[in-house]
């Protein structure tokens, strides 16, 4: 399966997969992954524990070699001569912040920003503008190791944007915030997006990658599915109806015959699902032939699946 | 020196200046040495024979020529597997900083450190003997062979410690067992110390010269080693 679905087709793809596999030893940890992401996407890259998400990753920002296939990331092929390259262009946020808890925030960020070649008028005022984004320009001079969990994950993220990459990859970035913090976390993703940097966002919220990406993949040693959550729902659940009535239908297959769109329908006392084409043309129609068969509607309207509801069914389908 | 070596060379400054552990071996255990040696050179009395003050002064600067040793086993332990254990590792290797930056950096930060404390405890040593030694003692320390020892055998002595460490480093799964392993890798070179200052070997200019090449040929063979260990992969690879 291939994700060849970018949002933007003006500009090359930010990041692209061609047959990306990866083994340990015995173990193939990534398996003919091809994938495409478009510049000023934010890309979910969804995935149970053990299913590779971090090794590729990892193979993408130049940290491990793949063991097949080909990639390019920034427009720049992933190859070891080129890894200084892409990594001048990229950041990358792991799981666990990292951050060297002896050293104040300041400090921490001040080397991150040398090893990224930035100057030293150019170091203050971009660490003023990560520290203001993330909330912590208060912490600036407070050792890292005196941070919480939730602010340690910030300061990393704020050593993240230093650079101004062209490519993020974010894994779980929101690990570990109380709600609040999360929230300005999607509202900073919101800003990157805005201003056309690339999302790689690997987490395990799908409610937060629901919100927050473009397209989402599923993946689990290989691409099970790839695209807009909405897509990826009626692509697996097909388009579905939600009716709910005061009291059952007399004759639920005359009324719902005589809709155009409706494929299947099913349901017992008041409650009925319909299979339709097309929700938006199907819901006036339906609308009219319960009124018309004297049924009071409390409810009537598409049954959104939620990307939950996909991933579990992938996940567990393939597990099965 | 380029930015980046600089930048590690300093972030390393600061992180060891608040980690008690690296302090106390980079200080205390050489202070230890230095006063050892100021106790002995000092308890030498005026009657002394020729060959008991020489005897004397020989083991004094073993001693001496030991702390360069002792600093890097501390911090050198620490250039790798100290970054792992943090979970520093993945985004330091993930900046654009070249391995050879980050190993440069990294051995620098060992090295500096031990020669320039190995220089002071030294230069207090002489000026203590200088002061309160006798004569004799002073003479015999003040030979140009000791001053040679310290000039080149010191720095060298430190870079094969510093390079030993960051093999013990690479490759150890914990910062305790690679300061073991670095340290127990430079007992040969404890050995071949202890040959010449105790006078089995009769401590010479040329002695010291010898024993520099040999360590800094010694170096220069770690040093690859070291390059070639640093895997990227192999470290990422053990990163949770």
């Amino acid at each position: 399966m291939t994700g060849s679905t970018a949002t933007d087709s003006t500009s090359p793809p930010a990041i692209v997969t061609n047959g990306l596999r990866k083994a340990f030893g015995d173990v193939v940890a990534v398996d003919g992954l091809d994938l495409e992401v478009a510049r000023g996407e934010v890309f979910g890259f969804l995935g149970p524990n053990g299913a590779g998400k971090t090794t590729t990753v990892r193979m993408l920002a130049t940290l491990l070699t793949p063991s097949a296939g080909t990639a390019t990331v920034a427009g720049i092929p992933v190859t070891r001569e080129n890894a200084v390259a892409i990594r001048s262009r990229i950041s990358v946020l792991p799981e666990a912040a990292g951050l060297y808890l002896r050293l104040s925030v300041e400090d921490n960020l001040v080397f991150f920003a040398e090893l990224y070649g930035l100057g030293r008028s150019d170091t203050d005022h971009r660490i003023a503008a990560a520290l203001d984004a993330v909330d912590l320009s208060a912490r600036r001079r407070h050792l890292a190791g005196t941070l919480s969990k939730g602010q340690r994950q910030r300061v990393a993220l704020a050593r993240a944007l230093l650079a101004d990459p062209e490519v993020m990859f974010l894994d779980e970035p929101t690990s570990g915030l109380d709600p609040e913090a999360s929230r300005d976390v999607r509202d900073l993703i919101e800003q990157l997006r805005q201003r056309d940097v690339t999302v790689f966002l690997t987490t395990h919220r799908l409610d937060e990658a629901s919100r927050l990406c473009d397209r989402v993949a599923i993946f689990a040693q290989h691409l099970r599915m790839v695209g807009r959550p909405d897509q990826l729902s009626a692509r697996l659940f097909g388009c579905t109806v939600e009716v709910a009535l005061r009291a059952p239908l007399l004759n639920p297959e005359r009324v719902f015959s005589t809709v155009p769109g409706i494929t299947h329908w099913s349901g017992d006392d008041a409650r009925y699902d319909l299979v339709v084409d097309d929700a938006n043309e199907v819901v006036p129609a339906v609308a009219r032939a319960l009124v018309g068969a004297g049924a009071d509607i409390l409810r009537l309207g598409e049954e959104r699946r939620s990307l939950e509801d996909v991933y579990l069914q992938v996940v567990e389908g393939e597990a099965q | 020196m380029t930015a980046r070596v600089w930048a590690i060379l300093r972030k390393e400054f600061q992180d060891y200046r608040r980690n008690k552990p690296i302090l106390i071996t980079a200080v205390l255990l050489p202070l230890v040495f230095a006063v050892l040696s100021m106790i002995a050179s000092l308890s030498v009395g005026a009657n002394a024979s020729p060959d008991s003050v020489e005897s004397i002064v020989g083991s004094a600067m073993v001693l001496l020529l030991i702390i360069p040793v002792i600093i890097p086993t501390a911090i050198a332990a620490h250039t790798v597997i100290g970054e792992r254990e943090q979970g520093t590792l993945e985004p330091l290797l993930s900046t654009p900083a070249t391995d050879r930056e980050i190993l440069v950096g990294k051995a620098l930060s060992a090295w500096l450190p031990a020669v320039a404390i190995s220089w002071l405890f030294f230069a207090v040593y002489v000026v203590g003997v200088r002061l309160f030694a006798t004569d004799a003692v002073f003479d015999e320390v003040g030979k140009a062979h000791w001053f040679v020892a310290q000039g080149l055998v010191t720095p060298a002595l430190a870079l094969l410690a510093v390079f030993v460490g960051m093999i013990a480093s690479i490759r150890s799964s914990d910062v305790r067992v690679a300061q073991q392993i670095s340290a127990l890798a430079l007992l040969p070179a404890l050995v071949v110390l202890s040959v010449i200052s105790t006078h089995a070997v009769t401590p010479s200019v040329s002695t010291f010269i010898y024993a520099f090449a040999v360590l800094f040929a010694l170096s220069a063979v770690t040093w690859r080693i070291v390059v070639r260990l640093f895997d990227r992969e192999r470290l990422i690879s053990h990163v949770g």
